[in-house]
């Protein structure tokens, strides 16, 4: 090998590694500038009004989002009814029961469910519940986020009770413990944190969804009193105020968005926390 | 004096003398196996479990042939053998663990006081309350303080009487030898206790359902030598009201906790004795060449 | 003392292999076996929920729907291929973007990367992730599409221009920013799946390369690349697959116009964006329908794509025909 070849490929070697730092960076920037403008924009319009007043009509200043923050929360709760106990159970039949053979097709099933834009979600609750009532409602809302959070819980509650070691479940056969209380008390209570980290992690990716609530919830510049009426929702709101031409409802657009993101992190640094709190523990 | 197995075994407070079991009269034993000495009737130990013609296969492969024995009633049994030779899938056979593994089945019966273990009535979960099981790694349920680890066999069969309870968690860790040592922190995460600790929580775990056999897996191969002396003592303390079957690779264990030892070979039974027989004076060849460490 | 100290029947039970037996066994387990079968029971539902609802879009039309590149509901003309275009366009861009950036990123972060620096960088991706997309769509509209309009595609247009791509007027919103936004949102799904193919590569591998003198950049091509090339490739499918779905970012910068425009300047408009901006508006069943139909059309792309991605990837650990 001749040394100018050689010098070639140490040339070579560390331009292709400033490349991969590059592409590391280039990555990592849109997150910078998302919070830098988030915060820019945001944090003017956020004030006590905006956390406890309803919408004002165009052209009135201030106003608020009171009621698409609580809408968001209502929808969440209605969603985990539905998504949280078939995504769970569904998780321990995977893990527990079922033969290989059956249970990959449905593992497969649910990864590719858990790749269906969420807008078709919304027009299947709004052919279910929609149409038949005739009317816009939170159930279906949170019907449709019900749908999405479905296979993503399954998906991560298998991983978890998978990784619960056999011999806890052997133990607790040789003490003639039925099958299904020992998945109950033992096999659940130990995967536990695992669960929840899944959950608080669907409920994050669902809390900022927009599309399937455009045709179910569908928005509500007022509060909502009944579940089957339509319902703000923030992503909703946030939508609306950010195509309109109104620069108050820009601002409030910002804000809406910053108030949103911080729930989103939230829900998923709860996660982080978790599994810290798993890791310490651990180490007792 | 037949009984439903649910309520009342693991609610009696009261614990029976030994005087008032009914000794069964062992069945004549058809193939010709080393029995132990010859004795008068009276004197004949009552059997626990009667194993004839045992033969367990995995799918195709046979690991068990041909074994029959006798266990006896609160005495330490002891198999020994090398590695692979079908020690560890005896036991399971004994607590219907092996059933568990796909493709596993056996032929042969096993008879619990006189009573098809895998007759086709039985609930296997019966069978493995009364046949009770200690696993070579310990493994206290990591969720559970040390008290709920000794209790959960008995709450998950629906025992509530909390006078009751707190009575065998102290019988049970007492038995185990661990009462001691854990009585004042009994809300501490199992496994928050050292390994031979652990181990001992799983006996005392084991013990609680109060199980009339107790199979012990290979139980001190992951401790030190003073944590295996302990669990060592305490078996012989248990064996007084327990029937106690333990699977060793370790011959002086064997020989130290044991009153009878069965010596298996490539899956086949190659003599059942006496422990001083055995050790002292084998009478197969094969036995002598193990036990004086000529090969394993 | 054991407590069972006389004989005891041992409780029949409907069966005797397993420990299954009784009625809480049974129970629970028909019950997790019903919650299981919620996915095949979901995939049921939607396919018959869209196609019941654009049976009369597909009556009317036929396969004439794919093809006709007029969407004009006042006149009642539903065809689908701008969209079908708009949709193609705009992910095959995001991949182009998105998809060497993220393979770069996931070798940076798998092989060059300090220690201290790695679960950082992975945290930051997470937190990319979770970003809604409608957030996204409020930075593209009022940062993202001021500044492509003020400043990168003049840029482009100046030094490009004689590329019909480049060409055109500038409105900002247009079918190249919506690429753009599409691709900063796929970029951790695919840095992720692309960093765990590459973990998921035998240390052997990069060893045998080592061993043989090779440079960093040598070893990572030779060693890893090439035994990851199907499961990369599976991440990138994925990435389309999130892509061809991205709803609301879209619908924000793209402009929103159902035509087929050689320049990518030009505003487009995509099968999930047209589904957002006009449901709510269908005044008439046959609009209506043609809504639903475009959902079931990106509803059967999406999954042939997701089936596709998942095959890719499930498969690294078989590689093909190559030993390093």
């Amino acid at each position: 090998m001749s040394p100018r070849y050689d010098q070639y490929r140490r040339f070579r070697n560390a331009f292709m590694s400033g490349l991969f730092v590059l592409c590391a960076v280039l990555v990592v920037s849109p997150l910078a500038l998302i919070l830098f403008h988030l915060l820019r924009e945001g944090i003017g319009a956020l004030n006590w009004s905006f956390f406890t007043q309803l919408p004002k009509p165009v052209g009135e200043a201030g106003g608020g989002m009171a009621n698409a923050i609580v809408g968001t929360v209502i929808l969440l709760g209605l969603a985990c009814l539905v998504g949280v106990p078939l995504g769970l159970l569904g998780g321990v039949y995977l893990s527990e029961y079922g033969s290989e053979r059956w249970n990959v097709w449905i593992r497969f099933g649910a990864d590719i469910l858990n790749g269906v834009p969420s807008i078709v979600w919304g027009m299947t609750a709004y052919a279910l519940v929609v149409v038949p009532f005739k009317t816009f409602s939170a159930y279906s809302g949170g019907l449709a986020l019900g749908f999405i959070m479905i296979p993503l819980v399954l998906r991560t509650t298998e991983e978890v009770l998978v990784l619960v070691p056999g011999a806890y479940r052997e133990a607790a056969l040789a003490l003639g413990i039925p099958h299904w209380k020992i998945i109950l008390h033992i096999v659940l209570r130990t995967a536990r944190k695992g669960i929840i980290t899944g959950v608080l992690l669907a409920m994050g990716r669902i809390a900022g969804e927009t599309a399937p609530l455009l045709f179910t919830a569908f928005g509500n510049r007022f509060w909502s009193h009944h579940l089957s009426e339509p319902i703000a929702a923030l992503p909703l709101q946030i939508f609306t105020y950010a195509i309109s031409p109104y620069d108050d409802w820009h601002r409030q657009a910002w804000a809406g968005a910053l108030v949103l993101i911080f729930l989103v992190f939230c829900l998923s640094t709860g996660v982080r926390l978790l599994s810290a709190d798993r890791k310490k523990n651990r180490a007792n | 004096m037949a009984m439903s197995l649910d309520e009342k075994p693991l609610t009696e407070p009261a614990i029976a003398p030994p005087a008032a079991r009914v000794p069964v009269v062992p069945p004549t034993v058809t193939t010709p196996v080393p029995a132990g000495p010859a004795k008068s009737a009276l004197e004949r130990p009552e059997v626990v479990f009667d194993i004839r013609q045992l033969n367990v296969f995995y799918g195709a492969n046979r690991a068990i042939s041909n074994v029959t024995l006798q266990i006896y009633a609160r005495s330490v049994t002891a198999v020994i053998g090398p590695s692979g030779c079908g020690k560890s899938t005896f036991l399971r056979t004994l607590n219907r663990m092996h059933e568990l593994t796909p493709g596993a089945h056996h032929t042969g019966a096993i008879l619990l006081r006189g009573q098809d273990l895998y007759g086709a009535g039985v609930d296997a979960t019966i069978v493995r309350r009364r046949v009770g099981m200690v696993f070579q790694k310990s493994n206290p349920f990591p969720t559970m303080s040390i008290a709920e680890n000794v209790l959960v066999g008995l709450r998950l069969n629906g025992v509530r009487d909390k006078a009751l309870l707190r009575q065998r968690l102290e019988e049970s860790l007492r038995m185990a030898a661990l009462w001691d040592e854990v009585k004042d922190h009994l809300g501490r995460p199992g496994i928050s206790l050292s390994g031979g600790q652990q181990q001992r929580l799983c006996i005392a775990r084991a013990l609680a359902v109060r199980p009339e056999i107790v199979l012990m897996d290979e139980p001190c191969s992951s401790l030190d030598p003073l944590a295996t002396a302990k669990i060592e003592e305490l078996i012989q303390q248990i064996k007084r009201d327990y029937t106690v079957v333990i699977v060793t690779h370790n011959m002086q264990q064997a020989a130290r906790v044991s009153d009878r030892t069965a010596f298996f070979y490539m899956g086949e039974l190659v003599e059942y004795d006496e422990t001083r027989t055995i050790f002292m004076s084998p009478s197969n060849p094969q036995t002598e060449a193990y036990v004086s460490g000529r090969f394993g | 003392m054991p407590g069972s100290s006389v004989q005891a029947t041992l409780r029949p039970a409907s069966t005797t292999r397993m420990a299954r037996s009784g009625l809480g066994d049974r129970f629970f387990q028909s019950v997790t076996f019903l919650a299981a079968m919620a996915i095949a029971l979901l995939f049921i539902l939607v396919a018959y929920l869209l196609y019941r609802g654009s049976h009369l879009s597909i009556e009317k039309f036929g396969w004439r729907f794919l093809l006709t590149s007029t969407w004009d509901p006042v006149a009642e003309q539903y065809g689908a291929l701008p969209l079908i275009y708009g949709t193609v366009v705009s992910s095959l861009i995001a991949l182009l973007i998105a998809v060497p950036l993220s393979i770069g990123t996931a070798i940076y972060l798998t092989d060059l990367a300090p220690l201290w620096l790695r679960q950082p960088l992975v945290s930051v991706i997470e937190m990319l992730a979770a970003v809604p997309s409608v957030i996204w769509g409020l930075w593209g509209i009022f940062v993202m599409v001021p500044w492509l309009r003020d400043h990168a595609f003049p840029l482009l247009k100046r030094y490009l221009g004689f590329l019909p791509l480049f060409q055109g007027p500038i409105y900002g919103v247009s079918m190249l920013a919506g690429g753009i936004i599409v691709a900063i949102m796929i970029l951790p799904i695919v840095t992720s799946v692309s960093r765990e193919i590459l973990r998921a590569v035998p240390d052997l591998q990069r060893e045998a390369a080592y061993g043989l003198g090779a440079t960093r950049w040598e070893v990572t091509r030779i060693a890893v690349l090439s035994y990851a090339r199907r499961g990369l490739m599976g991440a990138a499918v994925l990435g389309l697959g999130r892509a061809v779905g991205e709803t609301m970012a879209v619908t924000m910068v793209i402009g929103n116009r159902p035509e087929i425009a050689r320049s990518l300047f030009a505003p487009g408009y995509t099968l999930a964006s047209v589904i957002a901006n006009e449901f709510t508006e269908a005044t008439t069943d046959t609009y209506l329908n043609a809504l639903f139909e475009l959902g079931l059309v990106l509803m059967g792309v999406t999954i042939l794509v997701h089936i596709l991605a998942l095959i890719l990837i499930k498969t690294i650990a078989t590689p093909g025909s190559r030993h390093a």
